[in-house]
């Protein structure tokens, strides 16, 4: 009965997989039946998480848009709209997959289906609760980043293959903001791992909790290039020119139909969820909440937190209208890289003056807390009015343009129309 | 069965004809060999393998793709097509020879428990002077590559 | 992980052997490819190779028989200076290529013999 006695403590899923590999051991499996049982278990679970929460997650992000925009959102199938994700399905899966004559046919079906793999892969190396890690690399933090800059490629791989002008312009396009937007994020998570000193992601949870403390109190600033760097990488509204329809109609899926589209419509959410959740291992304390996690079971508040922070994008998505190419690489190259760099010298130092002078972390920490916080207010306030100088604030009235010195056209249509 | 894809996919990049199709398979061989690096116990430059080839050097040479679009795309060998299949021939040969032939030296407990702190270690003490012209090498490189497409 | 149980797996001539074989492939690209960026993938496969190469003697050579001084790990920072040097040369390829492009409209390196008597 010890099986059962462990199965029904849900602080901690992995007691449950804990108990059925003591069943497993005590019936004579030999370790390596063991090691793929528990992979298995641990893959099934993360594949059921990932699938429920973007089925969900349609109908979240549906209504919250929608309240946020005051309209109601999908509200017609089931009790509040909760089918509805359902019923995008079954349309979805019902139309023709249509593949372009003259696409690359082969890497046209080839580009939904890689492109999950990375984002799924991420899920791998989160630490969902104490112990409960699937596979808990010592690179963790690295890993995270060369998923990310993988999927630059399946994007191209998609656009390339549509044989779309449109299609190719988006890919370039997320492509060149995918690699200006993976420095600042690479220096931000720099800042956190030097601080932290492991690139593992269970190790850093571990750091917050020796410490008492989270993350984001220490890196404020880290947190905001990470926040604004993500939001960019997802292709997410406000930053979504990748396929801005307005612009370039729907960018590298214009040609996708069906569920082949289906599939990266849910790799985009799926790509959200990921990011949440780094976000909330990383600045948030994963499932460390301050000593709450002796009372509610630690993935319960992990998947609160990613729920949170997915909460901020959406609202970015809700509010903020969509950026022209040329800020958003502004923005990274001449805002966020300068901050982050700043912020990199600074953990630089404030490491090298605790271990240095091996002040004890109770006294130094909240001297950098407070002195991070000021400096991220500071740097980010005053590099925004450097940076905006010479803009002018307000607009100013409009003008006729007889009233500024610019020499008008000579009105070649009606004087031609004249001499005839 | 991770030699196999790394090796079939470099292959492919020679016999598919279409560049931007071999470039394809030249990440799916980088990708084979941060494979062949975590069966070697190296995770660290496992993953760097993914960040840098795959992640960066992958997409300049998409960029280089994309930016030449006059260009012929195709795959084709040119005129030296005999003597290279000749002398890297001989090459693999001559490497499988001496690989089989010579008796290494073999020890099976060297398998490092984290290799990112001890790279960071060697890093910054033995190998801290190789590691500035590194740098200085990458911003030279950088500086370069940025005078010579600038347009004037 | 379980390094152990995979490390029995692989045996120092059979990574030293697909190295040798990527090395050829990539050399064969180098000389015989007439696109200027497919140039550039058989330079970064002969890099590769010699990275694996690398990787395979600091795993499983017996260090201790050189004395002080030789540690395994120096193997892997060999190839993170490669690795350095080959994200710096594809930089510079690239600007190469789009340099030469622009004064010659393509990127065949046949067709690209102005220095020729």
């Amino acid at each position: 009965m010890a099986l059962l006695a462990r199965w029904y403590d849900v602080r901690d899923l992995g007691n449950a997989v804990a108990g059925l590999m003591d069943a497993l051991r005590d019936a004579g499996a030999s370790e390596g039946l063991l090691y793929v049982v528990a992979g298995l278990l641990g893959a099934l679970g993360i594949l059921g998480f990932v699938g429920f929460t973007s089925v969900i997650n349609i109908w979240v992000e549906r209504r919250l848009i929608g309240r946020i925009q005051v309209r109601k959102g999908p509200n017609r199938a089931g009790p509040w709209g909760l089918l509805q994700p359902i019923a995008d399905a079954i349309k979805l899966i019902q139309k023709e997959a249509l593949t372009p004559k003259l696409a690359d046919s082969a890497v046209f079906t080839l580009a939904p289906i890689v492109i999950f793999v990375p984002a799924i892969l991420a899920f791998a190396v989160l630490p969902w609760g104490e112990g409960m890690v699937l596979a808990d690399l010592n690179v963790g933090v690295l890993y995270i980043l060369a998923l990310g800059s993988t999927s630059a490629i399946m994007v191209f791989m998609a656009g390339y293959a549509s044989n779309n002008k449109y299609a190719l312009m988006g890919s370039m396009r997320v492509i060149a903001m995918l690699i200006s937007y993976e420095i600042p994020t690479v220096l931000a998570l720099l800042g956190v791992v030097a601080f932290a000193g492991t690139m593992s992601l269970s190790g850093i949870v571990a750091f917050q909790e020796t410490h008492w403390s989270w993350l984001i109190f220490f890196q404020p600033l880290a947190f905001l290039i990470f926040l604004f760097g993500a939001s960019a990488e997802l292709n997410r509204s406000p930053a979504d020119i990748a396929e801005a329809e307005s612009e370039i109609i729907a960018g590298y899926h214009i040609e996708y139909s069906g569920m082949k589209f289906g599939l990266f419509y849910a790799v985009e959410l799926v790509n959200v969820m990921a990011v949440s959740a780094i976000i909330a291992t990383l600045f948030l304390g994963g499932w460390w909440t301050f000593g709450l996690n002796e009372f509610v079971p630690g993935w319960m508040l992990f998947i609160g937190k990613v729920y949170a922070v997915y909460f901020i994008f959406i609202w970015f998505r809700g509010t903020l209208p969509r950026f022209r190419i040329d800020q958003l690489m502004a923005f990274a190259w001449k805002f966020l890289l300068p901050l982050s760099l700043v912020n990199v010298l600074l953990v630089a130092v404030e490491v090298f003056i605790w271990t240095e002078y091996e002040i004890s972390a109770g006294i130094v920490l909240p001297i950098f807390a407070v002195v991070n916080f000021v400096l991220a207010g500071v740097l980010i306030a005053g590099w925004a009015r450097v940076m905006t100088r010479n803009y002018e604030r307000f607009p100013r009235r409009a003008r006729l343009v007889s009233e500024i010195d610019v020499p008008l056209p000579a009105q070649s249509g009606s004087a031609a129309r004249a001499e005839a | 069965m991770l030699s196999a894809l790394t090796v079939g996919a470099a292959g492919m990049v020679i016999v598919v004809r279409n560049l931007l199709h071999a470039l394809l398979f030249l990440i799916l061989s980088f990708v084979g060999v941060a494979g062949l690096y975590i069966t070697l116990s190296a995770d660290f430059i496992a993953v760097v393998q993914v960040l840098i080839y795959a992640g960066a050097i992958a997409v300049l040479m998409i960029f280089s793709v994309m930016l030449t679009p006059l260009s012929d795309r195709d795959n084709a060998e040119g005129l030296l097509r005999l003597p290279a299949l000749v002398l890297s021939g001989l090459v693999a040969t001559g490497i499988a020879f001496v690989a089989i032939e010579t008796d290494w030296q073999v020890t099976s407990e060297s398998s490092f428990e984290n290799t990112s702190v001890a790279i960071g270690e060697a890093l910054l003490s033995p190998f801290v002077l190789p590691f500035e012209i590194a740098s200085v090498l990458l911003v030279a490189a950088m500086i370069g590559a940025i005078v010579l497409v600038r347009e004037d | 992980m379980d390094a152990p149980v995979l490390a029995a797996s692989v045996a120092l001539e059979d990574v030293l052997i697909v190295g040798g074989a990527l090395f050829a492939i990539g050399l064969y690209i180098t000389l015989a490819k007439r696109n200027a960026v497919a140039v550039l993938m058989g330079i970064e496969l002969m890099l590769n190779a010699v990275n694996l190469t690398l990787i395979a003697f600091s795993r499983f050579v017996d260090f201790s028989r050189f004395g002080e001084g030789t540690r395994p790990i120096d193997g892997h920072v060999f190839v993170i200076f490669v690795i350095t040097v080959a994200a710096a040369e594809a930089a510079v390829m690239l600007a190469l290529v789009v340099a030469v492009y622009r004064h010659r409209q393509t990127i065949d390196i046949d067709r690209i013999n102005v220095l020729r008597g």
